[in-house]
């Protein structure tokens, strides 16, 4: 059982539990966890007092796992089995990953996405993803003394379907009820935006250690309204440390580096780059495992002029983002700093000189955005306060469409339509007879199918034969408020039905999640069947907070009878829920739900009726 | 135990299937008063968002999403005024695409290729300020057909000639895109 907490006056509505949510920073680098606690979001530190967990995991021959500093302790002396940055790999195939040459892992092209051969066995990025989430998770858990109702992750704005699908299932893989994906430079928006009452337009200038993401947002009243987005989902932080890395090679003359004495120099890298945020030059000096010694000195200004294009590079997402909002630069009020790689002088000083203006910082860019998300997961797992009612309206970021004759892209749902979104289109058959037809679904925004992201294909069988051009297939896209994508197809022309459903997973088959949910069983000790009893008592006692929070404030939209077997389902579900039961839990919850769809049908209709009170059509 | 699919978790039919102008409250018109429209819009969705219903049953969280998409279609098209226009004409009968063999004045043909060659010229002499000059008579020309749209939409309910205004603005969104993929090329 969840532990009580004691809310503070005023903190909540409801006399209700206060629901333990966080809000998790999924980083290439570094990842976070925070929560809201009375009121405050706060970043839940590590026993050593330690914000920043490294993203780095170490699969040991024994079986053991080493998550964070001591893994990243471990990069030089065990790189084949040291996994970093492994965001890079998330939702990929192996040709769509740069600088393959220099990284030290053994890596397996799979369907899909690429996975990493380890002394644990062949490891998918999503595995690897789901250890520093678990370890995440087990952090919060332990800070905030009880289970997660869920959790928020946050995903680089610019992340495609592939790669959100993947995250994902990382956490659910760890055990996390995803209460929703958040974009990351959203998320730094949320946390500055309330912090500081902002109005008007912002831009968000992410850059994290592998992704780049450019967001134009508009503040008003509590609504922070995604107007485009736009980026790079393989630029950071990263980028800079293997400029450096391969001038410390150039300017020692030496030759390829060992996989061991590679990871020393990107250390150094990182190390140098880091040091010249406040120093003017740095000195690298240390004797490789080959002998070979390195001895140079770094300036700022080499720095910058070897970096140059990477920074030039973030600006013209940057334009594009400000040409799709239908703004220029003179419109942008503030634009916030996000990512540990903004420390850099020289990004600051371009993302400066693009604005005309000095960028915002006051925020610690490295935690903004695991604040952010805290603030969400804390509303969205119930504990919404009195007045706390600011809302959130975010786009997607890459247009969607369906292949059509001669390789080309039918655009469905453009870039930077507002989600949740949904779009039709009717396509017909080219041939006489044909009874299928083959759906594919494609993300980007170039013409040619080769040039876009395949997300998923499938054919729709059962068209009556008829001649070309008469059937009537009617393709439906929908977007939910992760920005994920299911879609649908059915034959119109005859009213004969054919339908399918499909979600797009370039992250793993459902299947493949039990498997790995198992596997993780056999020797992580984690016992899942308590945990998925304990997981469904948390949304069973959500579930009965909930209607009665619903009966309280619209009990009146039920006649007697109506409420009576509302009543009777509550109290049906409540008496299993202290029990052990799963199967009993579990049919109680769905009774519960049957019993209360109307009423949350008439309760929305009265929540638009209410928005629109008092607004009979008026004349101008 | 099957639910019954006509009685319950489905959108108020009734509410649903208002006109985009009655979901808003708003007179069924081409002018529009922006603020009333946003203040309108979040009012709605901060109604019926998913984000106010993450906690909620899975029924109600799928009408949410339903209603939300909704709101978000209806405020798409409300929103600028080409797509009102066009929407406009749709709730009079008038599908502007499928009538978009209707030739177009000589003169506006002519504007047309002289604007189509000078993005060709901007583009091959990769001259961005030459595609912001075209922008920007671009702007005006949109400018201009709106306040025309303004009189026949609003006071003239000229339908035939507010789909010929509605098809020459069509043509500059289209060359304003192209002129956002010119300007992308140049960045790159």
């Amino acid at each position: 059982m969840a532990l009580l907490q004691i809310a503070e006056p005023g903190e909540s509505t409801a006399p209700h539990q206060h629901r333990l949510a966080a809000g998790i920073d999924l980083g290439t680098t570094n990842s976070l966890v925070a929560s809201v606690r009375n009121g405050v979001p706060v970043v839940l530190n590590d026993e050593h007092g330690r914000a920043l967990l490294p993203s780095v995991v170490r699969y040991l021959a024994d079986g053991s796992t080493v998550i964070g500093h001591a893994a990243r302790a471990a990069q030089a002396l065990d790189p084949r089995n040291t996994i970093a940055s492994v965001k890079r790999f998330m939702g990929r195939g192996i040709a769509d990953v740069a600088h393959v040459e220099s990284m030290p892992y053994v890596f397996e092209d799979a369907p899909g996405m690429v996975r990493l051969r380890t002394a644990q066995g062949v490891k998918s990025p999503v595995e690897v993803s789901a250890d520093i989430l678990r370890a995440l998770r087990e952090r919060a858990e332990a800070s905030l003394g009880g289970p997660l109702t869920g959790a928020v992750i946050t995903v680089p704005a610019y992340f495609d379907d592939a790669q959100r699908q993947a995250t994902k299932d990382a956490a659910r893989l760890a055990g996390l009820d995803v209460l929703r994906l958040l974009n990351e430079p959203t998320a730094a928006a949320i946390a500055y935006g309330l912090d500081n009452a902002s109005e008007g337009i912002y831009a968000v200038y992410d850059l994290g250690g592998g992704t780049f993401d450019i967001s134009i947002l508009k503040l008003s009243r509590g609504v922070f309204e995604v107007l485009a987005t736009s980026g790079d989902a393989a630029l950071g932080g990263d980028d800079f440390d293997h400029r450096v890395y391969c001038w410390l090679i150039e300017a020692s003359r030496i030759g390829p580096p060992s996989l061991e004495d590679m990871r020393t120099l990107y250390m150094e890298a990182r190390r140098a780059k880091e040091a010249l945020s406040a120093a003017d030059d740095v000195h690298v000096g240390l004797k490789l495992s080959s002998g070979d010694e390195i001895d140079v000195r770094l300036t700022r200004e080499a720095f910058a002029a070897m970096t140059k294009t990477l920074v030039d590079k973030t600006l013209v997402p940057t334009r594009k983002a400000l040409r799709d909002a239908g703004l220029s630069v003179e419109d942008v009020k503030g634009v916030v700093m996000v990512g540990g790689a903004t420390r850099m002088p020289q990004v600051q000083r371009a993302v400066g000189e693009f604005f005309g203006q000095v960028p915002l910082t006051n925020l610690d860019p490295d935690k903004v955005v695991a604040i952010g998300a805290a603030i969400q997961a804390n509303v969205l797992a119930g504990n919404r306060a009195a007045g706390e009612d600011w809302l959130l309206l975010d786009v997607i970021p890459l247009s969607l469409g369906l292949e059509t004759m001669g390789g080309l892209v039918e655009k469905i749902i453009p870039r930077n339509s507002t989600i949740p979104t949904a779009r039709a289109q009717e396509f017909t058959t080219y041939r006489d007879g044909q009874t299928a037809m083959a759906i594919h679904v494609l993300q980007g925004e170039r013409e040619r199918v080769s040039d876009c992201r395949s997300l998923a294909r499938f054919e729709l069988r059962g068209i009556p034969p008829m001649v070309a051009g008469a059937a009537r297939i009617r393709v439906a896209f929908q977007v939910d408020a992760d920005g994920l994508l299911a879609v649908s197809a059915r034959e119109l022309g005859t009213g004969i039905e054919a339908r399918i459903e499909v979600k797009p997973s370039y992250g793993l088959g459902d299947d493949e999640v039990a498997r790995m949910l198992r596997d993780g069983f056999d020797h992580v000790q984690d016992d899942i069947a308590a945990r998925a009893l304990a997981e469904q008592k948390v949304d069973a006692t959500r579930l009965i907070d909930a209607t009665q929070t619903a009966l309280a404030a619209d009990g009146d939209l039920l006649d007697g009878a109506e409420r009576a077997a509302v009543d009777a389902a509550v109290r049906a579900l409540a008496e299993v829920v202290e029990g052990d039961d799963t199967a009993a839990l579990r049919a109680a919850v769905e009774m519960l739900g049957r019993a209360t769809d109307e009423f949350a049908a008439r309760r929305m209709n009265r929540g638009i009726q209410r928005a629109l009170a008092g607004r009979s059509i008026e004349s101008l | 135990m099957t639910p019954d699919p006509t009685a319950s978790g489905l959108p108020d039919v009734e509410l649903f299937s208002r006109d985009h102008f009655e979901l808003f409250a708003l007179p069924r018109r081409f002018v529009i008063d922006d603020r009333s429209l946003e203040s309108r819009y979040h009012e709605l969705q901060s109604s019926v968002h998913p984000d106010r219903h993450a906690s909620s049953p899975e029924a109600e969280r799928r009408l949410s999403m339903q209603w939300s998409t909704r709101i978000n279609e209806a405020y798409r098209l409300l929103r600028t005024p080409l797509s009102r226009a066009r929407y406009l004409l749709e709730l009079d009968g008038i599908d502007v695409a499928a009538e978009n063999n209707t030739a177009m004045p000589a003169d506006f043909l002519m504007q047309q290729m002289e604007w189509r060659e000078a993005l060709d010229e901007a583009r091959d002499a990769r001259d961005a300020g030459a595609l912001d000059e075209l922008a920007r008579m671009l702007r005006h020309a949109r400018r201009d057909a709106e306040e025309l749209l303004v009189r026949q939409l609003d006071t003239e309910h000229d339908t035939v000639g507010a789909a010929a205004t509605v098809r020459r603005m069509m043509f500059i969104a289209r060359l304003d895109e192209d002129i956002a993929e010119a300007h992308e090329t140049l960045d790159n």
